[in-house]
């Protein structure tokens, strides 16, 4: 197994801005990603050889990408897979690449979530059951993980929402720093305390927002991204990990961790050649859907032993001036997760990161990021982290 | 000599009482949750009968309601399949009139004499709608009993049945009425209750050969308890030793359910080789005289009524009922897109899942599961299985979640994962709850719910609850 690292570039990125777009369509939104994504390349459209199209519930087949930007009858690919959708796109993106098949490629992520006039998530269009199945939108099936991490670890109520709510205050006090963010106020520890309650013990500053966006990559063969720019960045590792219902069927399920999560870093930090992320990673962008999500992720990528989250959270091992930048734009909390484009908008942020063009938020001299995407319900998740790095 | 074999009931667990704000009504009412209809109920008190019973000795069912979810549809079935029990049996449901619950015991016990039948089990239920404020709302309240007739074990043996029709518009509810509709009051209880139920009363006496005084216990449908004591005068009984208003007073009018469950009321007060009475009403009049026999004292692992009554949590308001029955239309805390379809086809085919709650247990690995797999969760063997049965295993709480903007007249609707004792786990919601008392680790078992309805489809389900007291 060669594996991916080394073997293909991002040399141009786009991100628009995430929110509440009344004034555009999923097209318009595909049309700016893409656009200051080839700007960024220095290339044309006619230069794109394939294009992989990663969307949720926001239309179907390779021509809702090739009808907005009228490419030329070129292979375009729709890819679905939970809200690991954008990562999953260009992982197949960058597979076709390092095959050998394309030289350039695109991969467009876009959701428009904000047409359905319904709070929160769409319901996606299922295969027909007989409705038996308990109605579990995100937040309840993330509550099931808090209460059980509280229980667990013997916190009480408070202790757990008083954790929770640092890492609200912490991707709210980054998102300040991130204009294409949908929110730019700083909370409170108190305010995320006593927010009302959306899925117990799940209050709403414990939720990400809803927004609508897009975002675009064009990825290249890595010999031939020296001709683009210097500054380009290197996909070094590509792990995906998808569970079986684990939480469902066995009790041995802890709700304490995800598998999914554990398995999708391993693989790709073996790819990476990372041994110790804590040390080794500068900037991470993690799937903070929830603020237990991020909690969670801190054990499972290896940044805090397990039920060590809590203790590094206190010790703002997580801040933009700490050990791990953990979500240094904002995150899902202040960008909302458009869901086909969430994964490919973190590898936006660490691309900016490793260029050194993250403006306020900017770290010092990081080498080595890492986006993460989590979809699905606990047990039956997809689970996606890449590992970007710079060339140099 | 055919009798009753078995006898169980169902009360649900709510109540409207002198502590619930906004109900004026003397007594208490027992209060169908918002997930429970006549079909649930029914299910409970025929699970409560066959508890520690052979279900594939089953061979027949029969539902009396005047509550039935359909009006078109044999739910029978639906409660036989959900019962666990053979495929090869006789279902059948008596509707539109109260004495339903009589009848189908006796077409069970004329089954059972004809030797057309080894048993059948008959499930009575009523969770009828009133209109709000009005005195039959006062009055009614929701229950059911189930009793396995047959003639191995019988605890009570039917000595004398006497029935009688009787024309006459009392109380009626046709086509597209919401509530039912009475005549005069003055008029249906003296040309209606009093005429059919004195009648079918003195001559079933008569036929046994027995006085007033030989009842032991009767069980007397009456619309209230003040004229529950009326005809036991009129008839000579004692209302204080002979006919207990209890049910009256704590659970209400149970329309259909009421002599069934008065009968099983009776049975756990009886002592073997006493005369019981029965005599129910509905446009005409059904009596029965029972002896019990020596085997009545080993009916003892069932919940039955009193294990019911034992049980209670009243209503914090009379505004909470109205929501539960669809009466005061309440806004979702969130829009939501409305519910989808149930697939008929999905229904059917997961019915042993969904609605006898079977899920597999790894022949390799010996490990449960809900719910069937193709695939062994644990050790990946393809297709080496048993059917496992999981509905009437305890189980205890591992995490919970509670939705304060979900899809439920109750809110917040929990949802859980659970432990079944002896192996498997389950993502399943949960209902009579105490949101005060959930945590992980309570003890829980399951009952058998309404979902939802939509295009008319009544959907049913397996819900968890705290093991309820008894």
């Amino acid at each position: 197994m060669q594996g991916i690292r080394d073997r293909v570039a991002i040399v141009g990125m786009g991100c628009t801005k995430f929110g509440e777009h009344w004034d555009k369509s999923a097209n318009d939104l595909i049309v700016d990603s893409f656009y200051e994504a080839i700007e960024d390349a220095g290339i044309s459209p006619g230069d794109i050889q394939a294009a992989w199209i990663g969307t949720n519930s926001s239309g179907r087949r390779g021509s809702m990408l090739a009808y907005p930007l009228k490419l030329d009858y070129i292979p375009v690919t729709r890819v679905e897979n939970a809200c690991a959708t954008g990562t999953d796109a260009m992982r197949n993106a960058c597979y076709a690449v390092a095959a050998g098949i394309y030289d350039l490629v695109l991969v467009t992520g876009v959701e428009k979530l904000k047409d359905s006039g319904y709070a929160g998530l769409p319901l996606y269009p299922e295969v027909t059951t007989s409705q038996t199945d308990p109605p579990c939108p995100a937040p309840v099936q993330f509550a099931l993980a808090a209460t059980r991490y509280f229980h667990h670890y013997g916190l009480s109520f408070e202790e757990g929402k008083r954790i929770l709510a640092q890492i609200a205050v912490k991707n709210h006090h980054n998102g300040t720093m991130s204009p294409k963010a949908h929110f730019h106020r700083e909370i409170t520890v108190e305010q995320a305390m006593k927010a009302p309650m959306v899925a117990w013990p799940l209050g709403l500053f414990d939720c990400c927002g809803v927004s609508d966006g897009s975002a675009s990559a064009i990825i290249v063969r890595a010999d031939l991204a020296p001709s683009f720019r210097k500054d380009y960045v290197l996909v070094k590792g590509l792990g995906i990990a998808c569970g079986a219902r684990e939480a469902q069927t066995r009790s041995d399920y802890d709700f304490v961790h995800f598998e999914e999560n554990v398995r999708a870093a391993q693989s790709a930090y073996r790819e990476a050649g990372i041994e110790d992320p804590r040390k080794e990673i500068a900037v991470a962008e993690v799937h903070d859907c929830f603020t237990i999500t991020e909690l969670i992720i801190y054990e499972d990528l290896g940044f805090s032993p397990r039920g060590g989250g809590p203790a590094d959270v206190e010790a703002g091992t997580f801040t933009l001036e700490g050990e791990v930048a953990v979500n240094s734009d904002g995150g899902l909390k202040c960008f909302g997760h458009p869901i086909g484009a969430s994964g490919i908008r973190m590898m936006y942020e660490v691309y900016k990161q490793l260029q050194g063009k993250a403006d306020k938020r900017q770290l010092k001299e990081p080498r080595l990021g890492i986006t993460h995407n989590l979809g699905g319900h606990p047990g039956w998740f997809t689970s996606a982290v890449s590992v970007l790095g710079r060339a140099d | 000599m055919a009798g009753i074999v078995s006898f169980g009931a169902y009360v649900p667990l709510h109540r409207l009482s002198k502590e619930t704000d906004g109900w004026t009504a003397s007594g208490e009412r027992a209060t169908a949750n918002f997930d429970e209809d006549s079909l649930t109920m029914a299910t409970a008190a025929a699970l409560d009968c066959l508890q520690g019973l052979d279900r594939k000795q089953v061979d027949g069912l029969f539902f009396a309601s005047t509550s039935s979810p359909y009006h078109e549809k044999e739910v029978a079935p639906l409660i036989a399949t959900a019962c666990d029990l053979r495929e090869d049996i006789r279902t059948a449901d008596f509707t539109s009139s109260l004495r339903a619950g009589t009848t189908a015991l006796q077409a069970a016990l004329d089954a059972v004499k004809a030797g057309s039948a080894r048993n059948i089990l008959v499930t009575t239920a009523e969770m009828r709608t009133a209109q709000p404020r009005s005195d039959t709302e006062a009055a009614m309240g929701d229950g059911a009993a189930a009793f396995l007739v047959g003639s191995d074990g019988v605890v009570a043996e039917v000595e004398m049945a006497f029935s009688l029709a009787h024309e006459i518009q009392d109380i009626w509810r046709s086509e597209g009425d919401a509530y039912m509709r009475t005549w005069e009051d003055r008029f249906i209880m003296d040309e209606g209750y009093f005429r059919s139920m004195m009648a079918a009363g003195q001559e079933v006496l008569k036929r046994a050969g027995v006085g007033a005084q030989d009842i032991a216990r009767a069980a007397i449908y009456a619309p209230d308890s003040r004229r529950l004591t009326d005809i036991s005068r009129r008839l000579g009984l004692d209302e204080s030793t002979q006919v207990p208003a209890a049910i009256l007073q704590q659970v209400g009018n149970t329309g259909t359910a009421l002599a069934p469950m008065m009968l099983v009321a009776a049975l756990e007060e009886a002592a073997p080789d006493q005369r019981l009475m029965v005599l129910n009403y509905g446009q005409g009049a059904d009596a029965l005289i029972l002896r019990t026999t020596s085997a009545l004292s080993q009916n003892g692992s069932r919940r039955g009524l009193k294990g019911h009554l034992g049980s209670k949590r009243v209503m914090p308001s009379y505004q909470q009922f109205l929501r539960w029955r669809g009466l005061l239309d309440v806004s979702p805390a969130a829009r939501r897109p409305p519910l989808p379809v149930p697939s008929a086809s999905a229904m059917y085919r997961e019915q042993e899942q969904n609605i006898r709650f079977y899920g597999v247990k790894c022949r390799r690995c010996g490990t449960p599961q809900y719910p069937i797999q193709r695939v062994c969760a644990v050790c990946r063997t393809k297709d080496e299985f048993d059917p496992y049965r999981f509905s009437d295993k305890r189980a205890t709480l591992f995490t919970y979640s509670m939705d304060y903007l979900g899809p439920t007249l109750d809110p917040p609707l929990v949802v859980s994962i659970i432990d079944f004792e002896g192996g498997g786990r389950s993502l399943i919601m949960m209902t009579d709850r105490d949101i005060n008392e959930v945590k992980p680790g309570i003890p829980l078992e399951l009952s058998f719910r309404l979902l939802h309805v939509v295009e008319g489809i009544h959907n049913y389900y397996w819900k968890c609850l705290p093991v309820r007291a008894s």
